[in-house]
């Protein structure tokens, strides 16, 4: 799947949820599920630090696609980090580079991205992308 | 007999008609404002003054003859003139109008520091400091090689005063040290704090951000040398701060920035400075901010500090026990004497996480380390959730708290 049927299909599935309640029970719920990130990861070096919850990222170049895992220490911006790593992960630098993520807007968590937030999730995002802007320009 | 019909006038829902904004929803609920602490809301009486400040008498101060700049200038000199029954200063020109306290702090870490401090002096600061007043005292003490010394806490958050003891000597110049913790609500013997300190030839400064919306402060009881609040947290308008100093040290202080307003004569050989407190006040000040405090004043001198003491205290204890019924709740600072904040933290849960569950539902509090990393990691947490009370909170707020915190530890958990 493209980037854009990705986070079509997640459009589609949070369209299920008619209140914010439902829509964050998912969230939770794939924050406790999700073992995002290889401990060894989970070290200073990884992190991004944003002002309240911390996020850890971690990539890897293998057959011309980038890999990325992923964590947070709250369980509400773990889940979105999963988001993110669903929709990112896997593909090729170019199309992550080039990506829009339109997704977020759409089921509604808009506001988890913004800058005040201080989550570390946008500065997440950003990194994911320079990394792969970087990766495209070696290749 | 008089105090008691005052103190039967008093109606928490009377006091909220002069909130505009607490009639307002946040995501379709309604909103339960309980962070008090980073500002508070303002009364009618302080929004009608900007208005009116901004129809009819928007000049600049302490410049033009002509009559808009005289009303301006005399509405301006009204808050000094209030501030200064307000705090029971011993001068009006004792009192410097700032930007807030963050401001205030810097300007006597900086003045203080260039008339008083020397290598191998020492300055005294608390593990509750709010950074703003950490990092001018870390600025100041590696500029003239000075050395910060910290005052620890034990786990109920209260200051260790036999280690404050030890620390004085012949070597301290300044106690810096906050009246009520921002992040914990301890409220500290800044009296006993003073005196020692005096004892020592120390001078004191007092950050009364958090304390001057909700109890009396009389500095010259206090003795206290330096203290400072914000104007937006007592009610008033953002952008104005106070910085009281006894008068001995704001005159063998050099001024803080160079400027119009704070000069007598420029001649570029020499320039001398304009008399107290116009010396610290470079530049256009915020006159609408610096305006518009009085009416907070006003405001709350109207309530009155001892009846707002006693209904925030009786929510913050019926907050308290609340929380405490909630299983695997933890209140982070549980000194004997405190004021109007209540910290806590959901075992297994990031502090974050509850934040984002209770604005959802209409509850506004704040969630973090509070500007007090140093405190966080003497606790070794990440944060905490701080509910800060005011005047117009109800008990209806506390019960949409709980119900919040409940709804979150059922999700998160
Ligand atoms: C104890 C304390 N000191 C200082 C400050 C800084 O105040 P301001 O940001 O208004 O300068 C605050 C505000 O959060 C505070 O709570």
């Amino acid at each position: 799947m493209t980037i854009n049927e990705i986070q079509d299909e997640l459009i589609d599935d949070f369209s299920f949820f008619d209140d914010w309640m439902a829509k964050y029970e998912y969230i939770i719920q794939l924050g406790k599920e999700l073992p995002l990130i290889d401990d060894r990861y989970k070290t200073d070096h990884y992190l991004i630090k944003g002002c309240q919850s911390k996020v850890w990222l971690h990539a890897d170049h293998q057959d011309g696609r980038v890999i990325f895992t992923a964590d947070s220490d709250a369980i509400i911006t773990k889940g979105l980090v999963g988001l993110m790593v669903k929709v990112l992960s896997g593909h090729a630098p170019d199309q992550i580079a080039n990506s829009n993520l339109y997704f977020i807007d759409e089921i509604g968590l808009k506001e988890h991205l913004s800058p005040t937030r201080a989550n570390g999730l946008l500065s997440m995002v950003k990194q994911m992308k320079l990394y792969a802007v970087a990766l495209n320009a070696k290749a | 007999m008089e105090r008691t019909a005052v103190l039967e006038r008093f109606d928490v829902n009377n006091v909220r008609k002069d909130f505009p904004i607490l009639t307002r929803t946040v995501n379709g609920k309604p909103l339960v404002y309980l962070d008090n602490g980073a500002t508070t809301q303002k009364p009618r009486q302080v929004i009608d003054a900007i208005a009116h400040y901004y129809t009819q008498l928007n000049s600049n101060v302490h410049r033009g003859v002509h009559h808009l700049s005289q009303l301006a200038t005399d509405a301006f000199e009204v808050t000094r003139r209030k501030l200064k029954p307000f705090i029971n200063a011993a001068h009006e020109h004792e009192i410097v109008l700032t930007k807030g306290t963050t401001e205030s702090i810097n300007l006597v870490a900086t003045c203080y520091g260039k008339a008083f401090l020397h290598a191998g002096d020492e300055i005294i600061i608390s593990t509750m400091e709010h950074h703003s007043n950490i990092v001018p005292w870390q600025i100041v003490c590696e500029e003239r090689g000075a050395v910060l010394k910290v005052v620890p806490i034990n786990e109920a958050g209260e200051l260790d005063m036999a280690a404050y003891r030890s620390m004085l000597s012949d070597r301290t110049k300044m106690v810096a040290i906050t009246y009520v913790s921002n992040a914990l609500g301890t409220v500290n013997p800044v009296k006993e704090i003073i005196d020692l300190a005096h004892a020592s030839g120390a001078a004191v400064l007092v950050d009364a951000a958090q304390a001057i919306q909700h109890l009396p402060i009389d500095v010259q009881a206090l003795d206290v040398d330096f203290l400072v609040f914000s104007g937006h947290k007592m009610y008033g308008p953002t952008g104005i701060g106070i910085l009281y100093g006894k008068e001995k040290w704001l005159n063998a202080m050099p001024p803080y920035q160079g400027g119009g307003e704070m000069i007598k004569e420029v001649t570029f050989a020499k320039t001398t400075y304009n008399e107290l407190p116009f010396k610290y006040e470079a530049g256009t000040p915020n006159i609408e901010a610096g305006i518009c405090l009085a009416h907070a004043i006003d405001y709350i001198q109207e309530i009155g500090l001892d009846q707002i003491a006693r209904h925030e205290h009786e929510l913050l204890e019926y907050a308290t026990r609340r929380l405490l019924e909630i299983p695997g709740l933890r209140i982070i600072g549980t000194a004997k004497e405190k004021s109007s904040v209540v910290s806590f933290l959901l075992d297994g849960v990031h502090p974050y996480d509850v934040g984002v569950i209770l604005d959802k539902l209409g509850v506004a509090v704040r969630t973090g380390h509070h500007c007090t990393q140093p405190l966080m990691d003497r606790y070794g947490i990440p944060g905490t959730v701080r509910a800060s009370i005011a005047v117009y909170n109800t008990t209806e707020d506390i019960d949409a708290l709980i119900a919040g915190v409940e709804r979150a530890a059922a999700m998160l958990r």
